[in-house]
């Protein structure tokens, strides 16, 4: 297996046209996970930790732009906490510390499971993936990003370079269920925004991520709107009745914290 | 501030010993046996059957042999001796033969100058598999087709059961067991399957010797019983094969089976190169036996007084596709069924039986940690029916020395029951914390679910016993060997494994004590220079080697009066007092022991729940232990500490799940174990109470913690919902969608 360590954005652009096949890694932290279980065997690996441009986050005209390669503990103890606090509180969540001083959002969104706790908080916020390659730059919103479970609408020479959100200020918050207090996939996870209007997204609960709105005024019924508009499953993790039963309780809960 | 001036001389009995292998272990220092390498080496990998049941109609290595990087690939046809071992009975192929009867058995063996090689030199062995059906619920295995036809089990002194694949029954008849009582409870109670999760997985290393033996460097349990199972498969004399310890990342009775030894040794001895084989994280769950799955059946009679006038319990054990140690724990489980309890009747059967499931046998508690959820459930329901305090009563049931166990038994030593039940119930739980709060300090956790929104609080109490040492008849000892040399130094060779519980420390404590001298080391831990320690299981290590250590020390010395200024060298025995086998047909004892000691642990647990989504956080638990003595308290508190923390995890969380005998948890992502933000602070109170016939007066103190822990923190976890809770691990679903107790 070949690792190949690009220096700039367009020396990586350039070797993901001429290496389809490769895996790109930059936390590693879904990459390691797999080849150490043997899940698949990539001819090459993109390393992507050296391309400065992929890290960090930038302000224009009041989006941010956050790099593929913003670590979750950079978004959980940095400026971003204030602007995006739900996905704050989501990179929480993730894993141990070691876990979240590696991995990054756009290996979350590369990987595009269901479980993955950071869509459904920038789902929330309305966020647009970028996606890149030596052929040009394009903006795909989150929720037509992903189309399916770990399948999105990346191409083979496409990279994920940053995601773009216009933070709504809105109070929200993100909730996540697991069997243990820490380190845990989620069973089920939530996030909820109350500005202009209600907004939710979930994880672990449905195929792809999905929004689901209504008018401030509707919020009693809300809760029940969301658990209905969940597809989840019986798996290992969790029951799809307590899945159900969890997201409602959970709105409830996200709604005493944002209506404010 | 003052500073207190270090104490250089430490590490005698009863002295706070800092342990030598923390420092290396926490800085990632320490050599595991999975760090091991040495020039020349070879990777060893194992392909395993992806069927729970199938026959072998044929296994074709041509095209393995000639990948490159390959060295060897071996088959069943390949075992140079016996082609069956086993821990107890030799029922277990080495390499599958013509079936599988597991997920996850071994069918062949690869060597080859690569992991990677090895691993995809493995993949291309074709086996032709002609999948059968599995037999995968241990309620139905005694109805359908038998695995083990030749039934490995029978004719050693237990009631030999005829129906099919049943492993071991025994029936305990006590008193009258037609008694009837003022008062009826019962319940039926079950238990998942929970694994060892030791974080270092089976790794060794096997150098042959040129001379046509081989040395095996391992992470084991107990090094004798290891070559004493692998030479005859190796068809070699004992001599030959040399086991040698290598740094064990913990055990918990899942490396009392063999895992890489024998296949290790087979792809040294035919390559003629040194092979290593470390399993990865998944294979490791389909590498050892786990622990028991079970399903209890309770009924418990008691006079309006709430003396317990019978007990009655029927106990299943899903013993999976091998008998390992099924038996012992089946009669384990039988013998400590109703808990530390006086009762003049009772009436418990147990059975073991083979399904196509992952193999079951030794884990930290053997037994008795599932018969304890079950039993002192039981107790809490009686209480609630009787209208009397918990705690009390089981103070009034309490065993004593000079009571009379449902084996008919009696208690000769030790068993401070009651003293412990009242130094546990007597420890004071924290106040509640006000709200708000951290999310960090509330049910969910990390996970932001709560800010005290469906939190309700609840305390519970459960006391446990278990034996101590081997049981029934088997020959238990420990030997160690001493040598004062001319330097005035001395040496300690005992082959007693240390698997992190910190047995090299109390056999350092105990020759410092005996010689009264600090230049005492201890020689590393193999098969060739000491005569066997038995197994560092069951609780016996500290008993066992404290004895055999101290018996050598003190004939050295005696020795070394004799023949003043030259060198001393002497190896000592040590045994317990000898145990019998329990009758077939009554279960009861045949001598005056079946069992040599047993310790006593209760504890007070402090939850709370959220009853809306069923998360839990465990805010205290207070745990008061009887030790006998403790040799090192450090290290003690440390065991109790541990010991519940893996309590906890069958509680809330660890369960191997299957379908069909097909394991689909097998990774550290979806069998979770306690993190700290789930393990609370212990606060333990040591009982020392010594045994009167043990060295020092010591018991065990690593499995009562296990027995009980679970059983305690489900009694808080009801006691804050109202639910019945009859099932560990307690899901989520269990909490918020679950039945509510029939008496709460």
């Amino acid at each position: 297996m070949d690792v190949l360590t690009p220096r700039t954005l367009a020396e990586a652009l350039r070797l993901k046209a001429e290496h389809r096949e490769a895996w790109p890694i930059q936390g590693g932290t879904d990459v390691l996970v797999a080849l150490n279980f043997d899940r698949g065997r990539p001819a090459c690996l993109l390393n992507l930790n050296e391309v400065a441009e992929l890290r960090g986050f930038t302000r224009q005209d009041g989006a941010l732009r956050l790099g593929s390669g913003l670590t979750y503990a950079e978004v959980e103890h940095g400026l971003l906490r204030d602007v995006l606090p739900a996905l704050a509180e989501a990179s929480r969540t993730v894993g141990s510390p070691q876990i979240r001083n590696r991995g990054t959002i756009g290996g979350n969104l590369g990987t595009s499971s269901p479980a993955g706790d950071a869509l459904p908080p920038l789902l929330v916020e309305g966020a647009e993936v970028e996606c890149a390659s030596v052929r040009g730059t394009r903006r795909v919103p989150l929720g037509e990003f992903v189309t399916g479970v770990k399948r999105n609408v990346l191409e083979p020479d496409e990279l994920i370079t940053a995601v773009w959100v216009t933070p709504s200020r809105a109070p929200q918050t993100f909730m996540k269920v697991g069997p243990r207090n820490a380190m845990v996939i989620a069973v089920v996870s939530l996030a909820v925004s109350a500005g202009d209007e209600l907004r939710a997204s979930f994880g672990s609960a449905s195929p792809r991520p999905v929004l689901v709105t209504a008018p401030r005024e509707e919020a009693d019924s809300f809760p029940e709107r969301v658990a209905a508009a969940a597809a989840p499953i019986d798996d290992v993790r969790g029951s799809e009745r307590y899945r159900r039963h969890a997201l409602r309780v959970l709105t409830e809960r996200a709604l005493k914290r944002v209506l404010v | 501030m003052t500073q207190t001036v270090r104490k250089l001389q430490l590490g005698k009995i009863g002295e706070l010993v800092p342990r030598a292998d923390a420092p290396p272990k926490v800085k990632g220092e320490f050599v595991y046996a999975s760090d091991l390498i040495v020039p020349g080496m070879l990777w060893g990998h194992t392909l395993r059957s992806p069927h729970a049941h199938a026959r072998i109609a044929s296994i074709d290595i041509s095209q393995a042999v000639a990948m490159p990087g390959v060295h060897a690939a071996l088959t069943h046809d390949d075992v140079p001796g016996e082609r069956l071992y086993g821990l107890e009975f030799q029922d277990q192929p080495v390499l599958a033969i013509d079936r599988v009867l597991y997920y996850g058995e071994p069918v062949a063996l690869v060597a080859a100058e690569h992991p990677e090689q090895a691993r995809r030199a493995a993949e291309s062995i074709h086996v032709e598999y002609e999948p059968l059906e599995p037999v995968a619920d241990m309620e139905r295995a005694t109805e359908l087709s038998e695995l083990h036809p030749d039934k490995p089990t029978h004719g050693h002194g237990y009631l030999d059961d005829p129906r099919p694949n049943v492993l071991r029954h025994i029936q305990i008849q006590h008193g009258d067991v037609d008694a009837a009582g003022d008062v009826v409870v019962t319940g039926v109670y079950e238990v998942g399957s929970q694994d060892q999760a030791f974080l270092g997985p089976e790794s060794g290393l096997a150098v042959p010797d040129g001379e046509g033996g081989v040395d095996i460097y391992v992470a084991t349990q107990w090094l004798h019983v290891d070559r004493a199972q692998v030479a005859p498969c190796l068809g070699l004399p004992l001599s030959a094969v040399r086991i040698h310890l290598a740094g064990v990342g913990g055990a918990f009775g899942g490396r009392e089976d063999l895992s890489m030894q024998v296949h290790g040794a087979m792809l040294a001895l035919h390559t003629n190169r040194p092979v290593k084989i470390v399993y990865n994280r998944e294979e490791s769950f389909t590498g050892h036996v786990h622990r028991h799955p079970a399903r209890i059946w309770c009924e418990h009679r008691a006079t309006h007084e709430g003396r317990l006038v019978n007990v009655r319990m029927k106990i299943l054990l899903d013993g999976g596709a091998y008998a390992s140690s099924s038996t012992a724990v089946a009669s384990n489980a039988a013998s400590f069924a109703i808990g530390p309890y006086e009762s003049p009747n009772a009436l418990i059967e147990s059975t073991a039986v083979y399904t196509n499931n992952p193999p079951c046998g030794a884990m930290r508690g053997f037994g008795a940690v599932q018969t304890c959820f079950a039993s002192e459930a039981q107790m809490d329901k009686l209480a609630a029916a009787l209208d009397i305090d918990p705690v009390e009563l089981r103070l009034l049931n309490a065993l004593a020395p000079g009571d009379v166990l449902p084996t008919g038994q009696r208690i000769t030593g030790s068993m401070p029951v009651a003293e412990t039940i009242r130094a546990a119930a007597a420890l004071e739980p924290p106040p509640e914390e006000p709200l708000p709060r951290d999310v960090l300090r509330l049910p969910g956790g990390a996970g932001n679910t709560t800010n005290g929104e469906g939190v309700r609080r609840g305390v519970g109490f459960a006391v446990g016993f278990k034996n101590i040492a081997y049981s029934e008849g088997f020959d238990d000892y420990c030997a160690a060997r001493v040598r004062l040399l001319t330097d005035g130094s001395a040496e300690v060779h005992c082959a007693a494994a240390e698997v992190g519980q910190g047995v090299t420390g109390v056999i350092l404590q105990v020759a410092r004590t005996e010689l009264d001298l600090e230049d005492v080391r201890l020689a590393p831990g193999q098969t060739a220079t000491v005569d066997s320690a038995g197994s560092a299981s069951a609780s016996r290590m500290t008993w066992m080697a404290a004895g055999a250590v101290r018996d050598a020390c003190r004939a050295a010395l005696e020795e070394q009066t004799l023949r003043p200024g030259e060198e001393v060298d002497v190896e000592r025995i040590y045994r317990h007092a000898a145990t019998t086998p329990l009758d077939p047909e009554t279960g009861q004892i045949t001598g005056e022991r079946a069992h040599v000691a047993f310790a006593a642990c209760a504890m007070k647990v402090v939850a709370e729940v959220d009853v809306d989504l069923g998360l839990t956080r465990v805010v205290w638990i207070g745990a008061a232990q009887d030790v006998g003595k403790a040799v090192n308290p450090q290290q003690v508190e440390g065991q109790i500490e541990g010991g519940t923390a893996q309590g906890l995890g069958l509680a809330l969380m660890e369960e191997i799940q299957t379908r069909d005998g097909l394991i689909t948890n097998a990774s550290f992502t979806d069998y979770l174990i306690p993190t700290a933000l789930d393990m609370p602070p212990v606060e333990s109170v040591l009982i020392e109470d010594p045994e009167p016939d043990a060295p020092y007066g010591v018991k065990g103190v690593g499995e009562p913690p296990t027995v009980v822990s679970t059983a305690a923190i489900v009694a808080a976890l009801r006691a804050a919902t109202g639910r019945e809770l009859a099932r560990v691990p307690v899901k989520p679903d269990d909490i918020c969608l679950g039945s509510e107790t029939e008496t709460g």
